[in-house]
């Protein structure tokens, strides 16, 4: 049977749906399937998002990919942030159980096997307002027992703080090509919250590299509408890039 | 006070070996990337770079002028790693300040203000405090009774940044999308030195943008460098963007200790107006390239 949507579709929906809720602040996509899912929430059904434009002009409702509606240089982001209104969905090179994430280097740090991105705002983003994270392929060198380098906190990290520096820290979901999970699970551990067509729950534990909390029903990540496809395919992403950077997940034929 | 118009060469002379600097801009985009090469064609060493980092940091790790970074990341945004910065940290040839992009603004406005630290939540839980054992927290004064990140000033020796416009007295402006922390990199450091697209005389800078675009003004700016096209290869909106091709070169370039030695011969050997006319070398045999063979 042929899915009416592309695995990459699932994935922008998922993101989408982090936002859902979320009120007038400011929703910061990084990667492009969250940026397409950020658009698509503010097209829809979350129309009072702020969206940027990868650099300092906000686009209004209605039209991403025109109309300013407002101006947000990098100082007022931090302020932003700090002040609680952002909601940012970010990359993760490694990220454990309670959602501790890596995005500086794998290694010892003084001097790593790899350098990758540097902590960037991740520290600032988790201690102030809501963070979800995009795993574009989900496996266990990502799904780790525990980060080298840990810039986004964690549930068990805030906690160790206490409840006064804790109370901005909530780390809402997690999107890779196979599943939905959120921190749902014993002690804020992470759990399945849907698997995405004709990946099995047991596709996601193996892939990861903890123990992962599953619910006694694991139910499937919504397929998009008609409408969200249409806007998806005709609208946000007419070359189909994403598509590119997402490829199918093999599927066992049986 | 009155900036001094003066060279690239002519503000290099004023840093020294192992000073603290300050380079405005953000990854990629309006960097002072004239007097970074000028500092390229120096003897200086030991620098402390402090920056939200982009191909400024790299060059000067490749030229062996650096021994500490200071940043919370170092990138080319459509590359999305400094090669350079890479090497270095993995070859562990440099010493590395990581910092949450947020501490390292709350830093320059510690440093600004005159300020021993600003209290700031970025930070807490994190491994940025694991390595970085100097950074210490804070407990407030008050009922609340929270402990806080207390962010070190980062108080600079010289501050280098890059404007599209300026004048002679040193007072310049922004005509891109974002100031970045241009004016906190001055404020914060002992000197500021600025270099910009065209001086133009004063009663000419409203005719390019609002007041408001004037983002540095003279108190904060000790000398004034025209230099057009001293933030190539990174974007300086709206008189250029990023020379993503070139930019793509240098990078490619980066990959291999041959490869660098060509590149630095053929663009970094000479002067600034030498490098111009590399680059435009450079543009032209991008342009012939991706014409179609015509000739029989």
């Amino acid at each position: 049977m042929t899915l009416p949507a592309s695995t990459a579709e699932v994935c922008v929906v998922a993101c989408a749906e982090a936002w859902r809720g979320d009120g007038a602040i400011l929703a910061s996509p990084m990667g492009l399937i969250p940026t397409l899912g950020a658009k698509l929430a503010q097209l829809t059904f979350a129309p009072e998002l702020l969206v940027t434009d990868g650099e300092a002009t906000l686009l209004a409702p209605g039209d991403p990919n025109r109309v300013a509606e407002g101006w947000l240089p990098y100082r007022t982001v931090f302020t932003m942030v700090a002040s609680g209104r952002r909601h940012m969905m970010m990359g993760a090179a490694q990220l454990d159980r309670f959602g501790n994430q890596n995005i500086s280097a794998i290694g010892d740090w003084a001097r790593p096997k790899a350098q990758l991105l540097g902590v960037r705002g991740a520290p600032g983003n988790t201690i102030n307002h809501p963070v979800s994270y995009w795993v574009p392929r989900h496996s266990r060198r990502v799904f780790v027992e525990r980060a080298d380098m840990v810039c986004g906190i964690g549930y068990d990290r805030a906690a160790a703080l206490g409840p006064a520096a804790a109370r901005f820290h909530e780390l809402r979901r997690v999107v890779t090509n196979l599943a939905v999970l959120d921190f749902g699970g014993p002690d804020h551990g992470m759990q399945i919250r849907s698997v995405h067509p004709g990946v099995a729950a047991g596709d996601v534990i193996d892939a990861t590299g903890f123990p992962l909390a599953v619910p006694a029903e694991v139910p499937v990540t919504r397929l998009p509408t008609p409408a969200e496809l249409a806007l998806i395919r005709g609208r946000l992403d007419p070359a189909g890039r994403r598509d590119q950077e997402l490829p199918a997940v093999p599927r066992d034929p049986g | 006070m009155t900036a001094a118009v003066l060279s690239a060469d002519e503000v290099v002379a004023e840093l020294r070996s192992g000073m603290t600097i300050g380079i405005g801009g953000w990854g990629s985009r309006r960097k002072p990337m004239a007097l970074v090469r000028a500092i390229l064609r120096s003897g200086l060493t030991d620098l402390e770079i402090v920056s939200y980092g982009g191909p400024d940091v790299g060059l000067l790790i490749a030229g062996g002028h650096v021994r500490r970074v200071v940043c919370g990341f170092a990138s080319l945004d459509t590359i999305l790693l400094e090669p350079h910065f890479r090497q270095a940290r993995q070859q562990g040839t440099m010493e590395l300040t990581e910092l949450d992009e947020g501490m390292l603004h709350w830093g320059l406005l510690a440093a600004a203000h005159r300020l021993p630290f600003l209290p700031i939540r970025a930070g807490l839980g994190s491994d940025v405090l694991r390595v970085n054992p100097q950074l210490r927290t804070v407990r407030s004064p008050y009922a609340d009774d929270e402990d806080l990140v207390a962010m070190p000033a980062l108080r600079l020796d010289a501050a280098l940044i890059h404007l599209n416009r300026a004048d002679a007295a040193g007072n310049g402006q922004y005509l891109g999308p974002d100031p970045y922390f241009d004016d906190l990199f001055c404020l914060a450091a002992g000197r500021a030195f600025m270099s910009c697209e065209r001086i133009v005389p004063t009663a000419g800078l409203l005719e390019s943008g609002p007041p408001q675009s004037l983002l540095v003004n003279r108190a904060m700016v000790h000398g004034v460098v025209e230099s057009p096209g001293g933030a190539h290869f990174t974007s300086c909106v709206p008189d250029y963007g990023r020379d993503e091709a070139f930019q793509a070169h240098y990078a490619a370039a980066a990959a291999s200790p041959e490869e660098w030695q060509r590149f630095r011969a053929e663009y970094l050997s000479g002067d600034e107006a030498s490098y111009q006319q590399a680059v435009r070398q450079f543009a032209a045999g991008q342009t012939a390239a991706s014409e179609p063979a015509t000739t029989p």
